[in-house]
């Protein structure tokens, strides 16, 4: 049976749940019982704390559930997974996410997604989920079938799928997220099986592949569900005795699990998944305490068994900082001793360099967890501390609630699989960006002391030695503009979010003008950093509206808003704009930027817009070209 | 287990899954007794059985079940197993 090793187990569930819901404001309700949500919870659990959301959205109705977004999610399935909703909205909840979910009736999906009047379209998901079962596909397949024909059955399926996606996100507008196949066929040949074109074992496994490279081409996201169930053991996802009885694939043991996996990849696609693993040092990175045993004391590296799981932790770190994780250290020891294990222990896999943020002191460690989102400029949500000392987990939990800290298992032997299962990481794109970021966030420490070695704000700004690349975002740009677009939730305008094929429709739109900047400094390239988009008003010809406005928090404070927007003005002149209108929507992210458009020196326009919503205008014949420090580079 | 903790642990159990505390069963109670007990629901409750017990109902069995006591009796075989 599959559990959810890496959250901590509640020491009495039951207790923990009445006084989540003892609170007399129905907002305190909900952030106690997101907490309960981040306990190990079981089958039975998951849909008591379900029911109680239940109770809660009630009392919130009115979307006063501040600070928890909704997300509307269809689910539509060939098999029964009405047991498998309530744990997709609690896994919603563990991410501060309320997940209103539709489910298509028993294998209707294919009429629904082709009837604009269907339930389905009145409940305009923003995200359809294709829960399907492979057992049509497999019994369309003769035993005896060539390899062309087994193949032939295969397309047939993917090609269906593929039209099914293209309908779903051009009809519905909806981001669409393809299960892998769950293998729950019997052998026939044994291993020999995958021999055999026609064999089911085979079929299953054919399909999965041809669907990992359909939902490539076709921007689609993958839920890999396969691959959990091959890890975990297909008996911990699928029994046969549900699906006799009630049609059921993906077994009620495996509903827990299977809601957290859905919710990853929704959080993902908000831009919610952890950027920052940051590692205790003692028994956690290395065996023993290096104060106690020194340098030549510690338990690391080849020759002893737990010296290689201390080995193959640092291994993970450093291949996830190879994929764009930034790595950081905090740990309770004297700085020059734990200095000195980075330099001089020989089998030491990390470096010093590759710790961005190296927080080494008697402090609190929850003071350091947020001198390191400081320093890195970054949310305290972005964070997953991994320390073997239950004492300072539980009081990270408790004085920083939004850091995820993994509940590590005794045997170092089982950290890295505890961390990795956990999916913290969970991405759905892999950008030039994300190879790069780890430099760029590095560059941005030493810019920091750049800056407090100098006197003066514009000392700084200079001594950086900025330019900016820009120029229209192109499908070159589009997978970085969409992940920027998408993920970015501080200097974020709007926060609008975008697919992939209506980001392609808007830059292909000749009345709309796209930017894409791109900053380079004496420390290096820092990419892609900033959206706008600009849309022609359809009855004013001369007005443009700032629809989506997205910076780079590493970028932030370098003039680059102002020098964005006199791009911006220039463009739009050029276009024979006479003002540009802007929406500034305010959401629990995006305070830092509230004051941006009265900076800019746009005023705000009177009108019936939601209170979190206020009104901008410039015109263009006043607006005076800002001076700022970055010069403009070659238009890319 | 006896009779009444088994019954004190299926009451508990449906009370969870269907969020109505007003439930108590009995030897003698039908799924047509208890308000919202369809069958599928029926599906889940033995499948949350199994897992708080460690036992696995037979698929004929789980069929034959017209009253809880049923469920009781075929639990105590296969705890006696």
């Amino acid at each position: 049976m599959t559990t959810m090793h890496w959250l901590p187990s509640p020491a009495d569930f039951r207790q923990s749940l009445k006084s989540a819901l003892e609170a007399d404001q129905a907002e305190e309700r909900l952030e106690n019982l997101a907490a309960v949500a981040q306990l190990r919870l079981g089958f039975v659990e998951t849909i008591q704390v379900d029911n109680a959301l239940k109770a809660i959205a009630k009392d919130t109705a009115s979307g006063a559930a501040a600070g928890f977004p909704r997300v509307r999610l269809a689910v539509l399935a060939s098999s029964t997974i009405d047991h498998l909703l309530p744990a997709i909205r609690v896994a919603g909840l563990r991410r501060r996410l309320l997940v209103e979910v539709y489910a298509s009736s028993f294998g209707q999906y294919r009429q629904e997604l082709k009837d604009p009047a269907s339930a389905l379209y009145g409940f305009k998901p923003e995200v359809i989920l294709f829960s399907l079962v492979s057992r049509e596909t497999v019994a369309g397949v003769l035993l005896t079938a060539s390899a062309e024909e087994a193949q032939g059955a295969v397309a047939a399926t993917i090609d269906e799928l593929r039209g099914l996606w293209r309908e779903a996100r051009e009809n519905l507008g909806a981001t669409v997220i393809q299960q892998t196949f769950l293998d729950v066929t019997e052998t026939l040949f044994g291993s020999y099986d995958q021999m055999v074109p026609g064999a089911p074992a085979r079929v299953v496994a054919d399909l999965n592949a041809q669907l990992a490279v359909a939902v490539a081409q076709e921007g689609v996201l993958l839920l890999d569900v396969a691959r959990s169930s091959t890890r975990d053991g297909i008996d911990a996802w699928f029994d046969v005795a549900r699906w006799l009885q009630s049609k059921i694939e993906i077994a009620p043991q495996a509903a827990p699990i299977y809601g957290d996996l859905v919710a990853r990849l929704i959080a993902a696609r908000r831009g919610q998944s952890k950027k920052c693993l940051v590692l205790d040092l003692d028994d956690t990175l290395w065996g023993g305490v290096i104060g106690d045993v020194g340098l030549e004391g510690i338990v690391l590296g080849e020759g002893s068994a737990a010296g290689e799981a201390h080995l193959a932790l640092q291994r993970y770190a450093r291949s996830l900082k190879a994929r764009g994780i930034i790595l950081a250290v905090c740990s309770k020891n004297e700085a020059a001793i734990a200095e000195a294990a980075f330099r001089e222990h020989p089998e030491m896999l990390l470096k010093r360099a590759d710790i961005t943020a190296f927080l080494v002191n008697w402090t609190d460690k929850a003071e350091n967890l947020r001198a390191i989102a400081e320093q890195l400029n970054i949310g305290l949500d972005s964070l997953v501390f991994v320390d073997d000392n239950p004492a300072e987990r539980a009081r990270v939990r408790a004085s920083l609630p939004m850091v995820a800290v993994p509940e590590l298992p005794d045997d170092p032997a089982h950290y890295v699989r505890c961390i990795a299962d956990a999916g913290y990481f969970e991405a759905v794109s892999f950008t030039a960006e994300d190879r790069q970021r780890v430099e760029q966030y590095a560059a941005n420490v030493e810019r920091e002391n750049l800056r407090s070695s100098f006197q003066s704000m514009d000392d700084f700004l200079r001594g950086l030695d900025m330019s900016l690349v820009f120029g229209p975002v192109t499908a070159i740009e589009l997978a970085r503009t969409t992940q920027l677009i998408n993920k970015t939730n501080q200097f974020n305008t709007t926060t609008r979010r975008y697919t992939t094929e209506e980001l392609s429709a808007l830059i292909a739109a000749p009345e709309n003008i796209t930017l894409q900047f791109r900053l380079i400094d004496r420390f290096g390239d820092n990419g892609i950093v900033s959206i706008l988009i600009l849309c022609r008003d359809r009855k004013d010809p001369g007005l443009f509206e700032v629809v989506s406005w997205v910076m780079s928090c590493r970028v932030f404070g370098r003039q680059l808003e102002n020098e964005a927007m006199n791009v911006a003005v220039e463009s739009a002149r050029a276009r024979g704009a006479r003002a540009l209108h802007a929406d500034f929507i305010a959401t629990a992210r995006n305070a830092v930027i509230k004051d941006l458009f009265s900076k800019l020196g746009f005023s705000r326009l009177p009108g019936p817009t939601p209170e979190s919503t206020t009104r901008w205008a410039v015109d263009l014949a006043d607006y005076p070209i800002q001076p700022t420090f970055i010069r403009r580079g070659a238009k890319a | 287990m006896t009779n009444d903790e088994i019954l004190a642990m299926f009451s508990r159990t449906l009370r969870d899954l269907l969020a109505d505390e007003s439930i108590v069963l009995g030897m003698d109670t039908k799924r047509s007794d208890v308000p919202n007990w369809d069958s599928f629901s029926f599906v889940t409750f033995i499948a949350a059985i199994e897992m708080e017990l460690g036992i696995r109902f037979r698929v004929a069995a789980v069929e034959s079940f017209a009253t809880v006591g049923d469920i009781v009796a075929e639990t105590r075989t296969l705890q006696g197993k």
